[in-house]
């Protein structure tokens, strides 16, 4: 094909994925926007197949695209809705693989190459490796394959520091041994192992309440490891791609950085993250909570259950309810129960709205996803901001596995992780009802104070499905 | 292509890409974030095009990998999407209807 001719069709490419994008980002024609992209995608590849010789290569390829495009629509047809986060996340991570690789055979590949191409193609293999670990950290961890909890290793900054600065260092040779393959392929390992490291590391100390915002960033670095990897093997659409995908991404991420009340560079440098000090602190309040807590339920039993009538008492005749769900309704999968739930309170009457916080869950938007399968219309599901004062006049709050987003905690509790976070004021209301799997802190480890006021809150222990059919026989 | 050329449209695109995306309503957050994840596996073209220049097998081998990957990121990414997106559309549909 003519190269003008080409780029030209590059360029139509690059503007419909930017369209693509742009109507993703709006409810009415996301649908559309998403098959624009795919169709773009699409035809980038036949486009890829026209331009350049694969003649006696067909097998390869063929091996290479098919069953990965076959195991890849059998995967999203399978997942469940509440394992997206991991989903998400785990897809992320062979992206950037992919771009690692495509640096590591550039590089490898025998044939020397001028400094731009080397250096690119060093910094696409840095970054791509450290979107491939964090992401598998990032999915193991939200999939509980290891430990949630934020992990400092001893010296876990320097450890940071040298494995990030050491990456960078190995580029270096990566340009001066052009010629010596042996001298190449070592320092091509040797880069990819560091920057994975520094890629690992970086993530385990990210817990609780910065992990949507992780892999929003690590999401938008696979865009830019596939961008720079395009400028190594001088690929124009590429690099297009990988710009636009990088950049939108990041900004998605300040979004989300915003709402959480973060600044994104602090969060790079794990300075939100649990520091030691509430951790330290934190086993020993915890374990209390777990071993009194049934004690203390049992002793003023008259009280507390007559307290807890009332709220109860309060839910049949509401007018006005807000649920707040968080991650607990997706682990017991119990968004058929709360519709359900929605349902009977709304034949009671009542005026049923969602509350949710930008952050509910292990990714932004989760609870949107979850309340959608089950056919809520998204009418009634309110952003923080627009349903935040309402708290107060509601007649009932319903929270369902929801702690940190709405732990009143954050407006107190100096030095810990989510200090400084907007959040929900379900404390504002008369009447709470929280259906909690226990009264453990949240992800984020810091406790909730809500738990020990006794007036006017209702606590259901337990797993959230129960809990919701237990509610809605009291109606 | 000429470095300058390539670093010229990576910005440009880059700039683009982030005047592009401000408002999104909390609601898109997962689809858009799975979406441009599955935009992210456009590397799928770099690994494509390993495969064509590639001389040792071994280098075939890692980019054939690497399209497998990058191949899993897009279809699954796509269709991911597209189910997310299908349950936020379906029910306006029933409600008009």
């Amino acid at each position: 094909m003519i190269d003008s001719v080409y780029y030209i069709l590059c360029i139509v490419l690059a503007g419909l994925v930017l369209l693509g994008i742009s109507m993703m980002s709006k409810v009415k024609t996301a649908l559309w926007g998403n098959l624009l992209s795919c169709a773009c995608m699409a035809a980038a590849i036949v486009l890829t197949v026209v331009r350049y010789d694969f003649a006696g290569k067909w097998l390869w390829l063929l091996v290479g695209l098919v069953p990965a495009a076959v195991a890849g629509a059998i995967l999203a047809k399978r997942v469940k809705m509440i394992e997206m986060p991991q989903t998400v996340a785990m897809l992320n991570g062979f992206g950037g693989a992919a771009s690692a690789l495509v640096a590591a055979v550039t590089l490898t590949d025998g044939r020397a190459i001028g400094a731009f191409e080397a250096v690119t193609a060093g910094i696409a293999l840095v970054i791509g490796m450290v979107t491939l670990l964090g992401s598998i950290l990032a999915a193991g961890k939200l999939a509980k394959w290891f430990n949630q909890r934020p992990v400092i290793l001893k010296g876990h900054k320097a450890l940071v520091l040298a494995s990030a600065l050491l990456a960078v260092l190995c580029i270096l040779p990566l340009v001066t041994c052009q010629g010596d393959n042996a001298r190449l392929i070592l320092f091509t390992f040797l880069c990819a192992a560091l920057a994975g490291a520094f890629g690992w590391l970086f993530v385990l100390r990210v817990g609780g309440a910065d992990m949507p915002i992780t892999i929003s960033l690590l999401n938008s670095l696979s865009g830019v490891a596939g961008g720079i990897a395009g400028m190594a093997i001088g690929e124009p659409l590429l690099v297009a791609v990988g710009g636009i995908v990088g950049a939108s991404g990041l900004i998605l991420t300040e979004v989300m950085c915003r709402a959480m009340n973060r600044k994104l560079s602090a969060i790079l440098t794990g300075a939100t993250t649990v520091s030691a000090a509430p951790k330290a602190a934190d086993p020993a309040p915890a374990e209390a909570v777990e071993e009194e807590a049934p004690a203390e339920e049992a002793a003023p039993v008259v009280d507390k259950a007559a307290e807890e009538q009332k709220v109860f008492d309060a839910l049949k005749a509401a007018k006005n309810v807000i649920i707040v769900p968080g991650y607990g309704m997706a682990l017991s999968q119990a968004q058929y129960a709360v519709r359900e739930l929605k349902d009977a309170l709304e034949a009671n009457g009542a005026q049923v709205r969602f509350a949710i916080h930008p952050v509910a869950g292990r990714m932004p938007g989760h609870m949107n996803v979850l309340l959608c399968e089950v056919d809520i219309p998204y009418e009634d599901l309110y952003q923080m901001e627009d349903i935040n004062d309402d708290f107060r006049a509601a007649d009932v709050t319903l929270v369902i596995g929801a702690n940190d987003v709405m732990n009143p905690a954050a407006n107190t509790a100096e030095g810990t992780p989510i200090y400084g976070m907007p959040v929900l004021n379900v404390g504002d209301c008369k009447n709470v009802i929280i259906c909690n799997f226990d009264l453990n802190p949240g992800y984020a480890g810091v406790p909730n104070p809500l738990y020990e006021r006794t007036e006017g809150v209702a606590l259901l222990i337990g797993d959230a499905k129960e809990s919701l059919t237990r509610l809605k026989g009291m109606l | 292509m000429h470095p300058l050329i390539l670093v010229g449209i990576f910005i440009v695109s880059s700039v683009l890409g982030y005047v592009l995306i401000k408002n999104v309503p909390s609601l898109l957050h997962t689809p858009l974030m799975s979406g441009m994840n599955a935009l992210s596996g456009v590397t799928v073209l770099g690994a494509m095009i390993a495969v064509a220049t590639a001389a040792f097998t071994g280098s075939k081998l890692l980019a054939v990998i690497a399209i497998a990957l990058a191949m899993l990121n897009v279809a699954g990414g796509f269709l991911v999407t597209h189910r997310m997106l299908r349950m936020f559309g379906h029910k306006k549909e029933e409600k008009e209807a």
